[in-house]
């Protein structure tokens, strides 16, 4: 019998959380924005979530084979990118569009730095910049909510923080149209109600800690108030929500300690309102994450939670 | 200052929620017969290894001192069969260590030794003495040598002993029957302690998954004939492993964080086993050594999972074997619970003095995750009681950076494996780490 026995070092049983099971989480957390997406801006928003993803996951399938390495199409964190990344755009883009940008996130931001876990910066939010200084009028040009209801072709508008920020013409959607999702904006944004209960999922299956959502709003809605702004504007609109809650909590590129987590969420916080204030976009969201994005291993040491029993020992001597 | 007892547990950082498995903790312990042959190795304690005192060929009586050591960090071992030593042989131990142990074949009479008579303990001095002599170890699992714990350096001022019932390994149920099968014997053992090292509180700390072990020790501790001075208080704790690590234990009774690299009596506390308590109780009424241990016998492969009294030495395919035998083929057999315990090469070893439970795992139970790559989750920090980052230490494991091992605290780890059990990639986390400390031991001590 002694050739039979596993010999391993303990502990001999796991949780069953598997990175696997976490982003089925993400996904379902992520499906009543999308489908909110498809409501406001009609069948074509999915046509872009299935193209991104496909685009994502293929990427990662091929990368991986180039490489010679295992495949990991099965832990399913290519597919959270491909539906990030469609929500990142506005309706009227070509699927070519976010096919290109699920290449250049699965490749060039994730693979190239050695998969998951591995990437310095939201592989979403770097392809969202990459389409976005790549296509720059597609990227800005927003559709009326249920635009798809009218014969005319694509109807336009301005966003809600270009209408403030710019001055462009356009009707300003009332906080309720907004906090609902009727307004323009990228596919997965707008619907404030769906991101949130999407959250609320997250934090309740603890695959995130509320503290980065929270803080990240939290802030915002602080300076918002010493701004002298519609603080609940400020928090519906542009991609705040969905930033908060899906993009600042990914792992690979936030803190992993919860001090970490709320000095970085605070910090995105901030800028997020320094561009809005002071930018000359409307919109800070993503620049705000990357910005952090980069200053993690800088925060998390200087952030490293105190071991047990060290403090006593500090004092002591 | 008068010190009160907590009314619920103090605030402790991390842990996991562990399947409890608590299968066998309805059933009431069985006695097994005496085996053929028992093995008892000479190493059943930390510290140093005992010296046998008999000879092949020598006949040998139950309770009868058998080998000793005479380094202060030891704990004689006893015969626990009566019979003839047949053999002096190195056995592998499950840490892989090797050892001596005499094997006695037993003649099946259980002969008491004419030696085993109730010690004299009244003084301080001659009750750690008698417990050196009955060969008592920390039967939690450690194996720490029980005088050594009750000889308190003049220079520390002991408060409170905490009696460890929390037993917060899955599976395990061995202290949670002795609780119920031997109450009154706790509370004697508690008191001889108690008055002896004139404590002012005792704490009997239980998970709160074990509600009528709670039930039975409250009614005893809160009877005004039993506890007069209102001494001794039960805490429920949260059934959260690992609970009753000693440091974590200590947090959760007391707030009081024992610094790093010191002891549970530089915060003024004891922390006691409550086996080991009613142990003491047992051996101050009739002077019978360590000789015999309950196991928690469970698992798949198990026919008929249940607590067992068994002669230490006895070997575990003989256990099993009492408890009905495999009914599937075993793929992991552990000694001690699943968070911690060691997984064994054969089931021909040993009972020794600490273990408390012996889990044989079919395939489904046995086979882990495959690891993949870190996603930088968090959950071994968060679930880290000792507060450090499981992740980094196992990159700078794996790197053999003694340096950096260091400046993250690495020997603060007591390896309860909450990170590996949290770890969503199935990263071997607490495995790396304990390289990683083996090598800065190895590189000398900062």
């Amino acid at each position: 019998m002694a050739d039979k026995l596993i010999v391993s070092s303990s502990p001999h049983i796991r949780s069953g959380v598997t990175t696997r099971k976490i982003m089925l989480d993400v996904i379902l957390a992520l499906t009543p924005a999308a489908i909110a997406s498809v409501i406001i801006f009609g069948f074509k928003a999915l046509v872009l979530i299935v193209c991104s993803v496909a685009s994502c996951v293929l990427s990662e399938y091929v990368c991986r084979k180039v490489m010679k390495r295992e495949n990991t199409i099965g832990d399913l964190s290519a597919v959270v990118t491909g539906i990030l990344i469609a929500f990142n755009v506005p309706v009227g883009v070509s699927p070519f569009i976010v096919i290109f940008g699920g290449i250049a996130a699965i490749v060039v931001v994730k693979q190239m730095f050695g998969g998951i876990g591995q990437n310095f910066v939201n592989p979403a939010l770097t392809a969202r910049i990459i389409m976005m200084s790549s296509f720059p009028a597609p990227m800005s040009s927003w559709n009326t909510p249920f635009y798809y209801l009218h014969q005319t072709d694509a109807v336009t508008t301005a966003s809600p923080l270009g209408i403030l920020k710019e001055g462009s013409s356009g009707t300003m959607p009332t906080l309720l149209n907004m906090f609902v999702g009727v307004r323009a904006g990228c596919l997965g944004e707008t619907c404030a109600i769906a991101l949130i209960l999407g959250g609320i999922y997250l934090v309740v299956r603890k695959v995130i800690s509320p503290a980065i959502p929270l803080s990240y709003v939290g802030t915002v809605a602080v300076i918002s108030l010493i701004a002298g702004r519609n603080v609940l504007f400020d928090i519906l609109a542009g991609g705040l929500l969905l930033g908060a809650i899906f993009m600042a909590t990914d792992y690979a590129t936030s803190p992993i300690n919860l001090k970490g987590k709320i000095v970085f969420a605070v910090g995105a916080g901030v800028i997020t309102m320094l561009i809005r204030l002071f930018g000359q976009l409307p919109e800070g969201v993503s620049f705000s994450i990357i910005l952090m994005n980069l200053l993690v291993p800088h925060i998390e040491r200087l952030t490293r939670p105190l071991a047990f029993g060290k403090e006593r020992v500090k004092n002591e001597n | 200052m008068e010190l009160v007892f907590p009314t619920k547990p103090f605030k402790t950082h991390g842990g996991a929620d562990v399947p409890h498995n608590k299968n066998t903790a309805q059933t009431e312990s069985a006695v097994m017969s005496p085996p053929a042959q028992v093995v008892l190795p000479m190493q059943q304690h930390v510290g140093a290894p005992c010296t046998p005192l008999v000879k092949i060929g020598e006949t040998v009586l139950v309770g009868q001192k058998i080998a000793d050591s005479s380094a202060f960090i030891s704990a004689p071992i006893h015969a626990s069969v009566s019979g003839k030593v047949s053999a002096i042989k190195k056995i592998m131990l499950p840490g892989g260590q090797y050892t001596d142990a005499i094997v006695i074949d037993s003649d099946g009479e259980m002969t008491v030794s004419p030696d085993v008579k109730p010690p004299v303990a009244e003084a301080l001095e001659d009750f750690i003495k008698a417990i050196r002599e009955s060969g008592l170890v920390g039967l939690g699992g450690a194996g720490f040598p029980a005088h050594v714990k009750l000889n308190v350096p003049k220079d520390k001022k002991l408060d409170t002993m905490i009696v460890n019932a929390a037993e917060c390994e899955p599976y395990i149920t061995a202290d949670n029957r002795e609780a119920i099968e031997n109450s009154w014997d706790v509370f004697s053992g508690i008191y001889a302690v108690l008055d002896l090292l004139k404590l002012e509180r005792v704490i009997i700390a239980v998970e709160d998954n074990k509600p009528d072990v709670i039930e039975i020790l409250k009614k005893i501790a809160d009877s005004k004939t039993n506890d007069p001075e209102d001494r001794v208080r039960i805490l429920p704790l949260h059934a959260r492993y690992p609970q009753g690590a000693e440091k974590v234990l200590i947090k959760a009774c007391t707030d009081r964080e024992i610094p790093m690299g010191k002891l549970p009596a530089d915060v003024g506390c004891l922390v006691m086993n409550i086996t080991s308590v009613a142990f003491i109780a047992k051996y101050l009424k009739t002077g019978m050594p360590l000789v015999t241990k309950r196991v928690t016998i469970d698992g798949s492969a198990i026919r008929n999972p249940q607590n067992v009294i068994v002669p230490i030495g006895t070997k575990i395919a003989d256990i099993i074997e009492f408890c009905g035998g495999y009914q599937s083929e075993p793929k992991k057999i552990l000694m001690g619970g699943p968070m911690m315990g060691l997984a064994l090469a054969s089931d021909e070893l040993p009972v020794l003095k600490q273990n408390n439970g012996i889990l044989a795992f079919g395939e489904k139970e046995a086979r882990l995750l495959e690891p993949t790559a870190c996603i930088r989750c968090g959950r071994c920090v968060e679930g880290c009681p000792m507060n450090l980052i499981p992740t980094q230490l196992e990159k700078y494991s794996n790197a053999k950076d003694v340096e950096k091992l260091q400046e993250y605290d690495v020997m603060d780890c007591m390896e309860c494996g909450t990170c590996s059990f949290n770890c969503p990639a199935g990263r071997p986390l607490v495995q790396a780490i304990r390289l990683g400390k083996g090598l800065v031991k190895a590189g000398g001590k900062k």
